[in-house]
């Protein structure tokens, strides 16, 4: 069994960390790409060090202090409860990353082995598969998160789930299409020939062929999770009071929007960012590894 | 969108069709297991559930006998189809009417806004990237490219707000919310379109600039064809397809968000009843909506994708209609 693993390894296409230093090398290269990768820096940091940034309590109030403009006190301003605006955004960049990348992990977990198994074997399991993911799809874009919600209830981390689950179609899809392809491949009759495993086959040497769309679709989809997730707070459907999620902060300042528009303006410029930065990164990986492109 | 199922090298046109017909009864029938399951699936009793929070004993059994709700989950799910095609989708719990009823009167409105801003995004999103793609690296390029990553990346909500907050309460141009008159209809219908004109405006480009490249363009570039007859007559023809077939999908992607933008400008369609109806519980209301929308998204898909199935010259040549 050793042998003939080592047998098929070496027959697997094998050009890692040459494949990494080319593509590291094209995302530089390309400005657009660079500036997400430092839009998503400078988001993580804030959100790593939120306690250290934030100047004030996020959930504390402070009646007397309600809906101040920004001042040298409150740089952002202060919410209707007279809560600090900056220290609250800063909290909600940890929530929003962690939607975006906790739901694409569910969406991973889900939607890569059904698509990966649904290509690989074919046949009724394929069918019945796809015929699972249509139906998953006829929900159009924000609107399975919000059924999956309003069964599993409202909170952060339902949204996750929902948004996460929402992405599993999509995974599936695009990697059963890939899979389709690399099934062709010489290396991997040569893995059947040396006696390989159909499970060993698919997660040894199909899905690491496939991972290019992969992890492009994930830094996509990151930014959709992100952006979905801020709706349902937005819709009251996700984080909940207190919790100073950027949807939900964004949708309790509505109501004050023609004195006190910094409590809607600021938590939408940056969930535009964040979602921004993500999409430049994923365009900038997506020339990057088609080597088409490059 | 599906593209193995496009693929249809060997069937004809009709054989394809009635294939994407049929495909479409398991997709509709799984679609209403979902949507059934959405009460049955909610933590506690679904009878409770649907009589709403402050429904007394009485009520709850009433509610519970008058659902099906006591019978096996095959008997329910039968007369939940039944109830369908029959057009009864229960009634609201929050106004007692017939869901059928408050759906109908408010699905126009969605369609409406809906199909306005696809017009929008269309008509500026294509020729946007028209001329990006003939004016390659151009200011206008970069400005309007820049722009379409901005138009994906913002917040529809928030556009929404900011569109009020800029129109409406520092400009006092346009209405803020309601419905009526085609005033209304500006601010919501552009909030709603920008993400999709952004799109379009990016496919249009990178298509447009594929298509430019090919050898059909520069013979007719070298027979001294005049540039503009060779951009919109040869080029474009071919240019538009990907963006065709992207319409469906970009409709879908409407309708969800038609959730959040109705909501915000207090636009009463399907989507804003949707809101209303998961935040008062009101389970009828939320089961006939989303089986709607989702149903409506089948269906463009559908149409669209036999639409397509005319237009892809491969397939015309197999049904030997020309090509």
């Amino acid at each position: 069994m050793q042998a003939t693993d080592i047998k098929a390894a070496s027959l697997m296409p094998r050009k890692k960390t040459s494949e990494f230093k080319e593509v590291t090398r094209h995302l530089i290269k390309n400005r657009a790409a660079v500036a997400g990768l430092v839009i998503i820096g400078v988001f993580i940091l804030a959100s790593l060090f939120a306690p250290v940034f934030a100047t004030h309590d996020p959930l504390r109030t402070e009646l007397g202090n309600r809906l101040q403009p920004p001042t040298r006190e409150h740089i952002l301003g202060t919410d209707e409860l007279g809560r600090d605006l900056f220290s609250r955004m800063l909290y909600g960049g940890r929530i929003s990353l962690n939607i975006g990348i906790i739901s694409v992990i569910i969406g991973l977990t889900f939607g890569v082995p059904i698509g990966a198994v649904s290509g690989y074997f074919g046949g009724k399991l394929d069918i019945f598969t796809q015929r699972f993911i249509d139906i998953m799809i006829a929900f159009p874009g924000i609107l399975l998160a919000i059924v999956i919600v309003t069964v599993l209830g409202v909170g952060v981390e339902n949204v996750m789930i929902a948004t996460g689950i929402a992405s599993v179609p999509i995974y599936a899809r695009l990697v059963r299409g890939s899979v389709l392809a690399i099934k062709e491949q010489s290396y991997v009759d040569a893995a059947h020939a040396a006696g390989l495993g159909d499970i060993r086959i698919i997660f040894r040497q199909i899905i690491p062929n496939c991972l290019a769309p992969i992890i492009v679709q994930s830094t996509f989809q990151i930014a959709t999770s992100i952006l979905w997730a801020a709706g349902l707070g937005f819709l009251g459907l996700g984080a909940q009071a207190p919790t100073p999620e950027w949807g939900a902060i964004l949708s309790n300042g509505r109501a004050y929007i023609r004195t006190a528009h910094h409590l809607t303006t600021y938590p939408g410029l940056a969930i535009l960012f964040m979602v921004l930065g993500f999409n430049l990164v994923g365009d900038g990986l997506r020339d990057a590894l088609d080597p088409k492109t490059r | 969108m599906d593209g193995a199922l496009l693929n249809t090298g060997e069937i004809g046109l009709y054989q394809y069709i009635a294939r994407r017909l049929l495909l479409t009864i398991p997709v509709v029938l799984g679609v209403s297991i979902i949507v059934f399951s959405i009460i049955r699936f909610i933590p506690g009793d679904p009878a409770r559930a649907i009589a709403g929070v402050n429904a007394t004993p009485e009520f709850i059994e009433q509610v519970r006998v008058r659902y099906a709700l006591d019978q096996p989950m095959y008997i329910q799910y039968g007369r939940f189809i039944s109830g369908m095609v029959r057009g009864d989708l229960g009634n609201s719990i929050f106004s007692g009417r017939p869901v059928t009823r408050e759906i109908g009167e408010r699905f126009p409105r969605t369609l409406l806004l809906a199909t306005i801003s696809l017009m929008i995004a269309t008509a500026i999103g294509v020729s946007a990237g028209i001329v990006s793609a003939t004016k390659r690296n151009s200011i206008f390029d970069n400005a309007s490219m820049f722009v379409a990553l901005v138009g994906v990346a913002a917040p529809v909500f928030w556009m929404a707000l900011m569109l009020q907050l800029l129109f409406s309460v520092r400009l006092g141009l346009l209405p803020a919310t309601g419905s009526g008159t085609i005033r209304h209809l500006i601010l919501p219908s552009i909030t709603l379109g920008t993400a999709s004109a952004a799109l379009m405006a990016r496919i249009t480009r990178s298509s447009m600039l594929d298509v430019l490249r090919q050898d059909f363009i520069t013979t007719a570039r070298s027979k001294g064809l005049n540039e503009r007859l060779v951009v919109y007559k040869h080029a474009l023809k071919n240019a538009l397809i990907p963006v065709v077939t992207v319409l469906g999908l970009q409709f879908g992607i409407l309708l969800g968000g038609a959730v959040l933008t109705e909501t915000v400008f207090a636009w009463p369609g399907v989507g804003r009843l949707l809101v209303d109806a998961i935040l008062r519980r009101d389970y009828p209301v939320v089961q006939g909506t989303v089986m709607m929308l989702a149903l409506l998204f089948v269906l463009i898909n559908l149409t669209v994708d036999i639409i397509y199935a005319f237009l892809d010259p491969r397939i015309h040549y197999q049904s030997g209609s020309g090509g």
